[in-house]
């Protein structure tokens, strides 16, 4: 894992400082709101319905134990005992209280972590396939690539004030975990003709109000050329960008309203001007960040107790069925430990949680953990001999439940329970459909499916990628949820359709329930997932079985 | 036509914790919505705004909200300034934490 250089060590300090400062002036009236509301935001600090949020970055999704240990001390000391990741790999305290920010920073601090361009105008978080360093069918780790953005684009003096926010995601593998056609810029690694690794550039993706699936602006870049490449699609973004309409700023509206080929022609013209200021010194630093991202010493050791406990244990097996995802090292797993415990707030863990993830890091996972975003806490690196121990050991602090990929792995933004922007809850409605399905034990039966909830428009809840996507909005003072269908946030990106009305609150678990039982009808056999389904037969049989009164009519 | 219009409290965000609060008829804060003024006329409902917002040390983004009048005191109309009432639904933190003990 990367461990901090002196300039970055005296760089975050420098800035906790200052923001302590800030903080003192804005208390003691030196700085009026207006004055302290864009320095706060630089360093992740919201206002949110009930009370301040801090938003701090877990830079590609990665943390070591320690790091994950001081979270768990910050949410105890300044919060309330717990945290809520998100789906950009992010961790949000949601009681702060603004004189204590100032320590929860210098806290960050002390284990190299910071919440610099969680937010503002800027390159926020650059976020990573969660299984990277460890997937089977990755090509090369992408976090070192990652590390040199962060680097790159932190305090970035040109990249300060961009038209809106912009976000980066890359990933290593062709199957793509880490949304890349939904980002602002998605980077995925791909072999060239000769062998050598570069990247498919995608630009222009986008969730929120106009959804759009990103485009690719280069098939083939040289791993060398990525920094000025960048440099290149954000400075041309930052004068092509729209600053009149917020809602027309970001980077997918200047692509789609210039066209791809004339954004192009753009980025390579200026390209030719930024690559020759490039003189070699940022893949001298990738070098030394490669080393710091060694794959850990794997050992070679039999796996006969994973094999007896999958015998003798049908608890276990479940769960190393849903839970576990192939390791490229032989005998090792890539274990996902859930934060959807039926009921429970998706993505939010609890200190003694963290805590329990950090030791078993510690124990079994060579010290690493990951953040996914799907809200996820993934140990990266377990062999298998030890799976049945961490198991046990799992099972005792909640956090065993064997569902990753089910029905109730539901992304969920915090909605209107937490954000000021939000128009209805998402929260409750993740509650209520995981305890249903757990309680008419159709959860197993329905298999592979990807639910994701949204509050608002802005889609944190990545709805529109989700193979059933729901979007709380507010239908004249009454919440209402939109229910889309056939999105796909994998490398098939696909934006989901809207198929009819929306939904009143308690009416959206027995819509999604009509929707699943007639998938059930449907399907071929087993095999064929939900999304498999639709898109073989079309939207037609799932929209009857939402709106069975209206087929009735219709039939009639 | 000009809407007509309907009542309203002020309310803000405490600068220091962040807690939901409202301008009370004293001009003081109050953190329960039954305490805040409620407001019935659309001039003086923009006096109580620039008196709130006047309070820069005190409070964070003061606005006014659609309320109407109950048993014991001003009641929100809108589900979300209900739940700036309460807190949030997934744990009993925020007012809801203090409220039910």
């Amino acid at each position: 894992m990367y461990k901090y250089a002196d300039f970055d060590e005296v760089f975050v300090r420098a800035r906790a400082a200052q923001f302590r400062g800030q903080v003192e002036r804005r208390i003691n009236g030196s700085l009026t709101e207006d004055e302290f509301r864009p320095l706060r935001l630089m360093n992740g600090l919201y206002l949110q319905l009930h009370a301040y949020m801090l938003r701090v970055a877990i830079p590609y999704g990665t943390l070591s134990a320690d790091q994950m240990r001081q979270l768990a001390m910050i949410a105890d000391r300044w919060d309330k005992g717990y945290g809520h990741f998100t789906t950009r790999q992010n961790i949000q305290y949601n009681w702060p209280k603004l004189p204590d920010v100032p320590d929860m920073i210098d806290a960050l601090a002390d284990v190299q972590m910071h919440a610099i361009q969680t937010s503002g105008n800027t390159i926020r978080n650059v976020t990573a396939d969660h299984f990277a360093g460890a997937a089977a069918d990755e090509i090369e780790d992408p976090r070192p690539v990652a590390e040199l953005i962060r680097q790159w684009s932190t305090d970035h003096p040109e990249f300060q004030f961009l038209p809106r926010k912009f976000k980066i995601a890359i990933t290593g593998s062709p199957n793509d975990r880490a949304v890349t056609r939904a980002h602002d810029i998605g980077l995925r690694m791909v072999r060239g003709g000769s062998g050598a690794i570069g990247f498919e550039v995608i630009v222009g993706g986008g969730l929120g109000r106009t959804p759009m699936v990103g485009q690719v602006i280069r098939p083939f870049l040289k791993k060398e050329d990525l920094l000025p490449y960048l440099e290149a699609i954000v400075s041309v973004y930052n004068l092509m960008g729209r600053r009149d309409n917020k809602y027309k700023a970001r980077i997918k509206i200047t692509v789609f309203e210039n066209g791809i080929e004339a954004f192009r022609a753009a980025v390579e013209e200026r390209f030719k001007a930024v690559r020759a200021e490039f003189s070699g010194v940022d893949q001298e630093m990738l070098k030394g960040i490669e080393a710091q991202f060694a794959p850990p010493a794997f050992r070679i050791a039999p796996e006969d107790g994973y094999t007896a406990a999958r015998k003798a244990d049908p608890v276990f097996r479940a769960w190393a069925d849903t839970n576990l995802s192939a390791h490229r090292a032989p005998g090792y797993a890539i274990v996902t430990v859930s934060l959807k415990a039926h009921g429970d707030t998706p993505g939010d863990a609890t200190s003694s949680q963290m805590r329990l993830l950090a030791d078993l890091a510690d124990r079994y996972g060579h010290g690493e953990l990951r953040i996914s975003h799907e809200q996820n806490v993934i140990l990266p690196h377990v062999h298998k001999s030890d799976l049945p121990m961490l198991h046990a050991a799992l099972k005792g602090n909640g956090l065993a439940t064997a569902n990753v990929g089910l029905v109730s792995d539901i992304i969920a933004c915090p909605g209107m329970d937490y954000c000021a922007l939000a128009t209805a809850r998402s929260i409750p409605v993740a509650q209520e459909i995981a305890t249903h399905f757990q309680s008419i034990g159709l959860e197993q039966a329905i298999g592979q499916l990807k639910i994701k909830i949204s509050g608002c428009i802005n889609a944190c809840g990545h709805h529109h990628v989700g193979h059933i996507g729901i979007l709380g909005l507010d239908r004249a003072g009454v919440e209402n949820y939109q229910i889309t269908l056939g999105g796909d946030h994998t490398e098939k990106a696909t934006i989901g359709d809207k198929v009819g009305p929306g939904f009143a609150y308690d009416q959206v678990v027995p819509a999604i329930e009509r929707l699943l039982r007639a998938y059930l009808a449907v399907r071929l056999d087993q095999s064929e997932t939900f999304i498999e389904a639709f898109r073989r037969l079309g939207p037609a049989p799932f929209k009857v079985a939402l709106y069975p009164e209206e087929a009735a009519r219709d039939a009639a | 036509m000009a809407r007509q219009f309907t009542p309203k409290v002020v309310t803000a965000n405490a600068l220091l914790e962040g807690d939901v609060v409202y301008l009370t008829a004293d001009n003081s804060w109050s953190r329960h919505h039954h305490e805040a003024e409620l407001i019935e006329d659309e001039a003086h409902a923009q006096l109580r705004l620039l008196k709130g917002e006047s309070q820069k040390q005190t409070v964070v983004g003061v606005y006014l909200a659609d309320a109407k009048a109950g048993p014991n005191g001003p009641e929100p109309t809108h589900f979300r300034e209900a739940f700036r009432t309460r807190g949030p639904s997934n744990y009993l933190h925020g007012k809801q934490e203090y409220s039910n003990v």
